[in-house]
């Protein structure tokens, strides 16, 4: 799977969390938190969805590497390799 | 304990009482089945429109139920929306539109001194259902139950909602009484602002059962699901071909206020409520006490200090069961066997059982008669049962009857508990 789609997928899952939200315009290199109204009861969905839909597990100690769309694909893409 | 409460708990609610301790009824919010506002309600129920569909039920398939379609995100985003759960989606649509109606300056309003109190039948069972069902289709995998499932299933969560939308810091917590919950929920905001707890009360109940099969699954056990290949003729109460339930969502918010306070800014007042009681029957799970049912009806109105003659409507809970509506309608006669004038009707034919916003829904859809005059007719039935033959009950057609001053809502629920409201004409 490209970085492409694992960004994708990350936007899909943010986009169902946070409907209210454009994501069309996020800059990858900053924090997602800081860029959406997303507190830590969305950050858990967003590990949820991922292991719902995706059969992907983040440990609670890599929950810090979920911060910008960056890391995001960083972290992920080797676990949808 | 008496001697040391306060003075005006020595007064029936109903005498001469100052402004202070007389509670009024100044903004509605409702959804129903069949319309989002008092105005849409009303029509419908003089117009006997039904709100009962056919809707896909998981497991079960095409079931009768009462579905709302008011504008979930009218006053939330769909970020919290998805956060919360249908009851607080209902509440919080209810609780604006009722403040809204009541025309409070809100914004300069104490909200440490605003309370809501909403009566439920029960809460928890659709988002626990769902978890379950979930985590069934993905392999039992017990890391998909949700955080949000403790928040969305605590028994106090659509009040709770209602708070944090309109940035509440007063009390709020839900009145679990089954399907007596509307009353219940009314009552506590009246006993509320006596306490002088609070100085707004948003009262009233809410249920969002369609969400969940179980629900549905255990009626059908107890063979008092309504079924009817038309749906809007499925709930058919006093009808001698009745078959059940028809289970429906709904609520219907109040605020309440003291009369003095709603004199001062010259508020919309649509009732002022002079009677309430709550009994229990302390008999059975399911079937009803009808001896305990009057004794409810006639300890409400001896606290209103009226006599069972100066009652124009009665309510019926009528839900459509075999003998809910028998054992009702015996209590019903025998409640005002000493009237005449005293008129009957009853609401889930049309709407089907809203659970918890039942009572608070049907009386709502009463308040009109102290303007028009006119009773909403029960619908659905096409042959009364013989067993429910009451005085002066009004069915398939509204009725006319000229000056309303009292009516009292039944509203009964499971496990024995029954309530009844009075509510009065406003007269300065």
């Amino acid at each position: 799977m490209t970085a492409a789609n694992v960004r994708q997928i990350v936007l899909d899952i943010i986009s169902d969390i946070a409907p209210d939200e454009d994501v069309s315009t996020l800059d990858d290199s900053k924090s997602l938190r800081e860029q959406l109204d997303l507190d830590s009861m969305d950050f858990l969905d967003i590990v949820m969805e991922l292991r719902k839909r995706h059969k992907v597990e983040v440990p609670q100690e890599d929950y810090p590497k979920l911060a910008t769309l960056e890391s995001c694909v960083s972290y992920l893409s080797p676990k949808f390799a | 304990m008496i001697s040391k409460l306060p003075f005006f708990f020595h007064f029936t609610l109903g005498m001469t009482m100052n402004d202070t301790q007389r509670i009024v009824m100044t903004g509605i919010g409702l959804t129903a089945p069949n319309g989002n506002n008092l105005s849409e309600f009303r029509n419908a129920l003089l117009n006997c429109q039904s709100g009962v569909k056919h809707a896909e039920i998981r497991y079960m398939g095409q079931q009768v139920a009462g579905l709302c379609d008011f504008d979930e995100f009218k006053y939330q985003s769909k970020k919290l929306r998805r956060r919360g759960t249908r009851a607080g989606s209902i509440s919080i649509y209810c609780a604006n539109e009722a403040i809204a109606d009541s025309a409070l300056p809100w914004s300069d309003i104490d909200k440490s001194m605003v309370g809501v109190y909403l009566g439920i039948t029960e809460h928890g069972n659709v988002e626990t259902e769902n978890e379950i069902y979930d985590m069934h289709q993905n392999n039992l995998d017990w890391k998909l139950w949700s955080p949000h499932h403790n928040p969305r299933t605590v028994a106090n969560s659509p009040a709770g909602e209602v708070t944090l939308n309109l940035n509440i810091t007063g009390p709020h917590y839900t009145l679990g009484s089954a399907c007596a919950g509307g009353n219940v929920g009314i009552i506590q905001g009246v006993q509320q602002l006596l306490l002088g707890e609070v100085d707004v009360a948003l009262v009233g109940g809410v249920s969002e059962s369609p969400q969940t099969f179980g629900i549905f699954a255990a009626f059908a056990a107890q063979g008092a699901l309504a079924h009817h290949e038309d749906a809007s003729k499925a709930s058919r109460p006093m009808d001698k071909n009745r078959n059940g339930i028809a289970i429906s969502e709904g609520g219907c918010i109040y605020v309440l206020e003291r009369l003095s306070d709603a004199k001062k800014r010259n508020a919309k007042i649509y009732a002022e409520i002079v009677g309430y009681a709550i009994n229990s029957d302390a008999t059975d799970f399911v079937n009803p006490n009808s001896e305990r049912q009057v004794q409810c009806m006639h300890k409400a109105i001896k606290r209103a200090g009226l006599k069972v003659s100066d009652i124009d409507i009665v309510n019926m809970h009528a839900t459509g069961t075999g003998a809910g509506d028998i054992s009702e309608s015996r209590a019903v006669r025998d409640a005002f066997a000493d009237s005449d004038r005293t008129y009957v009707n009853f609401t889930k034919g049309h709407i089907g059982h809203c659970m918890g916003a039942a009572g608070a829904l049907e009386l709502a859809g009463n308040l009109p008669s102290f303007v028009d005059g006119v009773v909403h007719p029960g619908m659905n039935v096409t042959e009364l049962d013989p067993d429910c033959a009451i005085k002066n009950l009004v069915f398939n057609e509204p009725k006319h009857i000229g000056e309303v001053n009292y009516i009292l809502n039944n509203s009964f629920g499971m496990l024995g508990i029954n309530s009844a409201l009075i509510v009065k004409k406003y007269t300065a």
